[in-house]
């Protein structure tokens, strides 16, 4: 399944958010996820099933002014 | 000499002096220029990570061990929606409420689009969030953020990263004027600890900086000398300044003038 994964175009086997956060090796890692623009809380990854052409993005802390 | 905290969103305060912790030349330096500003919040951003590195993990754990408090900003966004959805996930990660909310509309100036700002403070405070709300100087914005649930307000001073210091000293004045129970923090603009002071001096009640410390030639030393100005000022705004006059003086006593005045020429 194509989709676009912090802007860049991915070819991807998960099927939900949470997977495709292991996919990608996120699994560990202090993330926070949005899908076509909207937040998509931890605790619903599981239940978020990623379609053709989805925008995901996986944000991580930064520093900030 | 011991000054009263203070509040924020029922969080006492005693540095008034909150810190960035972008652009610095590495993350020990970062750290240390924390410690010298004794800044007891830093401001934090979410962003994509570069490469296949963990680097934002690593940064989250530097600033944890700080044992500050977070204020997560939304810079960058230019859209309502992007900075509602930002706002949420930094909720999430940085486990906090607090949100410093920027809404950008313009390039050059990195002005607020004060129009996206209130109406996304609006949806943030119905939401629960704590809005430290990044505005121009504006009377009338400063009382729809007000109106639409922020409990501070953050004016920039001139535009993000300029270090131009007070752009609009009257207009700053008679914000503070306008709401003297407001918690105001100047935010953006400031380059030398003498404009820190000049804000706290025009009772604002804290400011807020970054690349003024981080692009120091020695920013630990420049945290620490933000410090001492912020503290300054603060006296000095508590303690009341003298009036300005057109015509000199004299300091010194006249009265008892030695010779009488009889050797002027």
């Amino acid at each position: 399944m194509q989709i676009r994964v912090n802007g860049k175009e991915l070819n991807v086997a998960a099927a939900t958010l949470a997977a495709l956060l292991n996919e990608l090796d996120y699994q560990d890692a202090t993330v926070a996820t949005a899908l076509n623009q909207s937040f998509v809380r931890k605790a619903d990854r599981e239940d978020t099933h990623l379609h053709e052409g989805d925008a995901v993005e996986i944000l991580v802390p930064k520093q900030g002014g | 000499m011991s000054v009263a905290p203070l509040a924020l969103y029922g969080v006492d305060l005693t540095s008034r002096l909150l810190a960035g912790t972008a652009q610095y030349p590495s993350p020990a330096i970062l750290a240390s220029a924390v410690k010298a500003a004794r800044a007891e919040v830093v401001t934090v951003s979410l962003r994509r990570e570069t490469g296949n590195g963990r680097s934002g993990e690593s940064f989250w754990t530097l600033i944890r061990d700080l044992g500050v408090k977070v204020l997560p900003n939304t810079a960058g966004c230019r859209s309502v929606k992007e900075a509602v959805t930002t706002a949420q996930m930094a909720r999430e990660v940085f486990g906090t409420s607090w949100i410093k909310l920027e809404v950008i509309g313009e390039d050059d100036t990195l002005q607020p689009d004060v129009f996206g700002l209130v109406e996304a403070a609006g949806i943030l405070a119905r939401d629960g969030f704590s809005v430290f709300p990044y505005m121009t100087e504006d009377l009338v914005v400063a009382e729809k953020l007000l109106g639409a649930g922020c409990e501070v307000l953050m004016p920039w001073g001139a535009p993000i990263g300029s270090g131009r210091g007070l752009n609009n000293r009257f207009g700053l004045k008679a914000l503070r004027a306008h709401f003297p129970n407001v918690p105001l923090i100047v935010d953006a603009g400031i380059g030398t600890p003498s404009h820190a002071a000049e804000a706290m001096e025009l009772g604002y009640d804290a400011v807020l900086l970054n690349t003024a410390i981080a692009k120091a030639g020695d920013p630990v030393m420049m945290a620490e000398a933000f410090a001492g100005a912020v503290e300054a000022g603060r006296l000095a705004y508590l303690a009341g300044a003298m009036e300005p006059r057109n015509m000199a003086a004299p300091s010194t006593p006249t009265a008892g003038l030695p010779f009488g005045g009889s050797l002027r020429a």
